[in-house]
């Protein structure tokens, strides 16, 4: 495992900027997951480590040591896709066993069938390692493709979205495990993902990309506790958090613009009078879609609330943030 | 403005039963989901309902005529699919205006109600927009102008915003959601989906390998599943089920699993054997003096609150718990489940007992 650096690195396809000018650093043994919208340049990240392109402008090293110019082969990365790529013809323990049957490695055949079966464990396709790799669901080919880059021990595991074809139970089975799995082996992991809940549950650090630059970098609590802009805190937190004008409430320091409230910042029974516009019961909690001031919200509420559509609650902020008008962060 | 009434229908595709007898009603007006994993019967179901698919048997009624074996066309109904098909060489006007021409209204009363629906739908300036070029959302909104411009009886949709991405598929929900309350037509929608289904639904139906599990109002089915499986569909975590082999007689509030006690809602019904013991993730309070014990093996944060999972004699629990609490991995607590949220289930048949909590929402289709 290995400490990975991006020094500058800008990438344009055409007229559009993937990347402009990112610096970041992966910390050797950490998982670090990059967020943004689509379009914020984490999946090209991606390809600049892996060296499936290559940046227009600055460097990218493992471990010290500068990449430019060589290929994927030569970098010792192992990528997961979300769509999975298996080798049709082969059974499940032979796509597993592949990347360490590589004649650079010469690992001996019984440490190949401890890995392969402690992995195949792991993910919970033990009782299908002689199947045919076309006979699996959809979501046990990308078990195997996962499963085939856990074999290895490389620098980084590069990773685009691989749970994201999989059922919600077996996600969250997943997720637990592929943090522990990184806890104990040390594993370093840059990780791109369009869900949150991954996000905040399984990384150690949190890359915030906007337009091809990271704006935040830090422990998922310090991005979700502490953003440094409107754009930032809008990654993390569900319901998203609200912003509304700073003039709305009394208190807002003197160049705010926005005051961003997230439902645990929005303290109820006090202060001025909203409308309930909608309640949804989700179970172990309710929404409250309020409006304060012609403006819409939506808050958190406990789960047998007697609150309906058409009545009022009193809201008023409780240790919220402000934004000035670019969006910046002030308070 | 329907009521849909489903009564003992069942569909066989040869020897397979996509879906067994079932029974349930959709009120006038409400958004009803239907809910349940692929294969469920769940787009089966929808598709009898309607008719584009005709039951083996049983009735379906729509405002009170029995419907069951009349084709799409007769029902005066609208279907939204997740694949929303418009007319490339149109514009956005007549893409919605399609269904109302090809009806035979002349363009002048047809424009009218086009302007109309763009207006509900927030798209009026771009009528005049070729499809090609629009955003996804857009697409969305102009697939459902077409559906609700016959103003139809009824809507169906099958899983109408499967194919967009988390954030986007959040904001049109809700404005689904806004739409249906404005428009305040009866609305079925499939999804697999179950927090789109508690966050949108009036009522909800779980299915699950062709048998409707239980049908009923969100939190209800929630708060008291009828079945295991309902118990662990439903929540994100799901459930914990504590298995144990034991008695329990009508009347008691009191259960023993291992050496500890626990209290629950009384029992309206006594059981013995393989049982199950459910409890939320939110109903379990970390507590170092309780005397049920377990060891933390994960934290995940999730911002206002994070789940500990813990190591238990009866197997992996999850409890959900404000994120500024301390939980760290390898401590071992006590837990206390709230005795008034437990439901104790027949581990054979998955069924859940009857308490004094849960009767009542308990309704099997």
């Amino acid at each position: 495992m290995a400490e990975v650096t991006l020094t500058g690195v800008s990438k344009a396809f055409g007229k559009d900027v993937a990347l402009d000018g990112l610096t970041i650093t992966i910390p050797d043994g950490s998982f670090v997951v990059l967020l943004g919208p689509t379009g914020a340049g984490k999946t090209t990240t991606l390809r600049m480590v892996s060296g499936l392109d290559v940046p227009d402008k600055g460097h990218v090293s493992i471990g010290g040591q500068d990449m430019t110019g060589l290929t994927p082969a030569q970098r010792d990365v192992a990528m997961v896709f979300q769509q999975y790529s298996l080798y049709p013809h082969l059974t499940v323990r032979q796509n597993l066993e592949f990347p360490l049957k590589s004649p650079l490695h010469k690992t001996p055949q019984k440490e190949i069938d401890l890995k392969v079966n402690e992995v195949a464990g792991i993910l919970q396709i033990s009782h299908k390692l002689d199947n045919k790799a076309t006979a699996l669901s959809g979501g046990e080919m990308q078990r195997v493709s996962i499963g085939r880059a856990l074999v290895r021990n490389p620098s980084i595991y590069l990773m685009d979205e691989p749970l994201s074809s999989l059922d919600a139970k077996l996600r969250a089975d997943l997720r637990v495990e592929m943090k522990s799995i990184q806890a104990k082996a040390g594993a370093t992991i840059l990780y791109v993902t369009h869900d949150q809940v991954e996000a905040m549950t399984m990384a150690t650090h949190v890359g915030v990309l906007d337009h091809g630059k990271l704006v935040q970098f830090g422990t998922p609590r310090e991005i979700y506790e502490e953003p440094v802009s409107i754009y930032a805190a809008s990654r993390l937190g569900q319901p998203r958090i609200n912003i509304l004008p700073a003039s709305l409430f009394s208190g807002a320091p003197e160049n705010a613009v926005d005051i961003g409230l997230r439902p645990e910042q929005i303290k109820q029974g006090e202060g001025e009078s909203s409308l309930v516009r909608r309640v949804e019961h989700l179970g172990d909690q309710t929404r409250l879609h309020l409006v304060f001031k012609d403006h819409n919200l939506i808050t958190v509420t406990n789960a047998h609330t007697e609150l309906k559509s058409g009545d009022t609650v009193k809201i008023c902020p409780r240790n919220p943030f402000y934004f000035d008008a670019n969006g910046a962060r002030i308070a | 403005m329907a009521q849909i009434r489903i009564e003992n229908v069942r569909k066989e595709f040869g020897a397979f039963t996509a879906v067994e007898s079932s029974s349930f009603t959709v009120e006038d007006g409400e958004f009803f989901m239907l809910l349940g994993p692929s294969g469920c019967g769940k787009t089966t179901t929808l598709r009898m309902m309607a008719g584009l698919e005709l039951p083996t048997s049983g009735e379906i009624y729509i405002d009170g005529e029995e419907v069951g074996q009349k084709p799409a066309s007769q029902r005066d109904i609208a279907f939204v699919f997740q694949m929303f098909a418009l007319y490339p060489h149109m514009n956005v006007g007549k893409n919605i205006g399609y269904p109302l021409i090809s009806q035979g209204m002349s363009r002048a009363d047809a424009r009218k109600k086009v302007v109309e629906v763009a207006r509900i739908l927030g798209i009026e300036n771009i009528l005049n927009r070729r499809v090609g070029g629009l955003s996804g959302g857009d697409r969305q909104r102009v697939a459902l102008g077409r559906a609700i411009v016959r103003e139809p009886k009824a809507f169906f949709m099958d899983e109408p915003l499967g194919a967009l991405d988390a954030e986007f598929r959040e904001h049109m929900s809700e404005e689904l959601r806004a739409l249906h309350d404005r428009m305040g037509s009866t609305t079925v929608y499939v999804t697999h989906d179950q927090l789109e289904a508690m966050q949108m639904g009036d009522k909800i139906v779980v299915m699950d390998q062709g048998v409707v599990e239980q049908f009923g109002v969100p939190q209800e089915i929630y708060d008291w599943p009828a079945t295991r499986f309902v118990a662990q569909f439903i929540g994100s975590p799901p459930m914990n089920f504590l298995d144990f082999h034991g008695a329990v007689d009508k009347g008691t509030s009191k259960v023993t699993l291992g050496e500890t006690e626990f209290g629950m809602p009384p029992l309206l019904e006594g059981a013995r054997g393989d049982l199950i013991f459910g409890v939320r993730p939110e109903h379990i309070r970390l507590d170092s003096v309780a005397p049920y014990k377990g060891r933390i093996v994960a934290t995940e944060y999730l911002g206002t609150t994070q789940i500990v999972s813990l190591d238990t004699p009866n197997g992996t629990i999850k409890a959900r718990i404000e994120s500024h609490e301390k939980a760290r991995v390898g401590d071992v607590t006590g837990m206390h489940f709230d005795p008034r949220t437990v439901t104790l289930f027949e581990a054979a048949s998955g069924r859940a007992l009857l308490s004094e909590a849960n009767q009542g929402v308990l309704h099997h289709g």
